[in-house]
């Protein structure tokens, strides 16, 4: 999905343009939650508040961030000769990272520990930061490309969770059939979300 | 949140959080339909949606799943009493891991199109909520016979719903079933079914039916009442 197109870009312009595409394409075009599918289980499980949500999604970006260092760092010099550890080499990378962040904000940052909660060891069974090393493999990115690639990803994660909070947050208070009190309109919502997301599917290849 | 140790040697020792015991049967018949881990838990939306646009794929990932959550839960099972309960998780993401390699590099030698298709989805297994939940609340407290039935039963259901979700998308996305033409010449797709507001939509509508279902009886339980 969505990984044709970067050898056309590629030649259109130079370095920075490159960087500029691969960002706003993860952010708008394949947007990790509206597009791809990546890291639902937040993006319904605890979007009911904007606060939650942003601050969520800002955890999601770091940890994006720090994943995508590692994932560089393991192709480059450990999975190169052996190809067949990936997928365990990168869950136990994520696992130990995700508990080192959740160390240090709890040493350091003990208020914004108490604000994530749960949701904080959880960002290791969240399949956008697996996604995004998996995603960062197959299309060669280097480490520039790579931190790019997962702060795109990030703010992509972020803005989804956000539309989807306040919308949320206005559906509470609306007058909604008994039928759809569940998770049922929720799901229309984000798949009217995700149309209005396809909108942006012109952009790069133009 | 973390499970006290159960330091007992008899051969059912209680551990605190298991499943009450009960025939197999129930015990897989729950994966299927009163506890289905799509329908009823939501978990394991994110490959639900990804791969659902056609009936190969979902078959496929249903059945690599139901693998992974088979082999998982019968090892996780059978060594239960030798994880300690602090590196539980590392050692169940560990024990999932190892076997969604397995099913990665199989599917990649026997079916390479399909697992082309599927991308990164396969390895994405790994992460999908079901087989850590199960692990977690089932087959690390239970004896690998009833791991087996529960894996067996939450694989079945996993797959179902996911086979369902594919047939309905790919029968209205493409107007087909397995790439066979059902519709006929004259069918214009919706290609919107295929793309990923699709997904959502198929699965909103599902939860739409289901809450329907569920307000009726809501109602009808008043009606009885009064």
């Amino acid at each position: 999905m969505g990984s044709e197109s970067k050898g056309t870009a590629r030649q259109g312009g130079g370095r920075v343009s490159n960087l500029a595409w691969i960002f706003f394409s993860t952010l708008l075009v394949n947007n990790f939650t509206l597009a791809m599918f990546l890291g639902l289980c937040s993006f319904f499980g605890v979007t009911s508040k904007v606060d939650t949500a942003w601050r969520l999604g800002a955890a999601n970006t770091f940890v994006l961030l720090i994943t995508a260092v590692s994932a560089w760092f393991l192709n480059t010099f450990v999975l190169a000769r052996t190809p067949f550890l990936r997928t365990i080499a990168f869950i136990v990378v994520i696992a130990s990272t995700v508990q080192i962040v959740e160390m240090i904000i709890k040493k350091f940052l003990p208020v914004l520990f108490r604000e994530l909660g749960i949701y904080l060891p959880l960002i290791t069974t969240n399949c956008a930061i697996l996604g995004l090393a998996l995603f960062q493999t197959t299309r060669g990115y280097t480490l520039i490309e790579g931190l790019v690639f997962a702060l795109g990803a990030g703010f992509g994660l972020t803005l989804a969770l956000i539309l989807m909070a306040s919308i949320r947050e206005r559906m509470d208070v609306a007058d909604v059939p008994a039928m759809a009190k569940r998770m049922g309109l929720v799901l229309v919502v984000a798949s009217c979300l995700s149309m209005a997301f396809m909108g942006f599917a012109g952009m790069g290849s133009g | 949140m973390t499970a006290p140790a159960a330091p007992l040697a008899q051969d059912e020792p209680f551990v605190p959080g298991a499943p009450p015991p009960g025939p197999l049967w129930l015990d897989a018949w729950g994966g299927i339909a009163q506890n289905n881990p799509v329908l009823v838990q939501m978990l394991g939306l994110c490959p639900l949606m990804a791969v659902s646009n056609s009936l190969a794929n979902g078959i496929a990932m249903g059945i690599a799943s139901t693998f992974v959550l088979v082999g998982s839960s019968l090892l996780i099972s059978i060594f239960r009493k030798g994880i300690a309960g602090e590196v539980r998780l590392t050692v169940y993401i560990l024990i999932i891991a190892t076997f969604v390699t397995v099913a990665d590099l199989t599917l990649a030698a026997a079916v390479p199109e399909i697992s082309k298709a599927l991308g990164p989805f396969v390895p994405l297994i790994v992460v999908n909520c079901i087989i850590l939940g199960r692990a977690e609340a089932f087959a690390g407290k239970v004896v690998p016979k009833r791991a087996l039935a529960d894996a067996l039963g939450m694989g079945a259901g996993f797959t179902l719903a996911l086979c369902a979700l594919c047939a309905f998308r790919e029968l209205l996305g493409s107007g087909t079933l397995l790439g066979v033409n059902i519709l006929g010449p004259r069918f214009e797709p919706w290609v919107i079914m295929v793309m990923p507001p699709g997904g959502f939509l198929t699965l909103g509508i599902v939860f739409l039916i289901m809450g329907w279902d569920l307000s009726r009886k809501a109602r009808r339980a008043r009606a009885v009442a009064a």
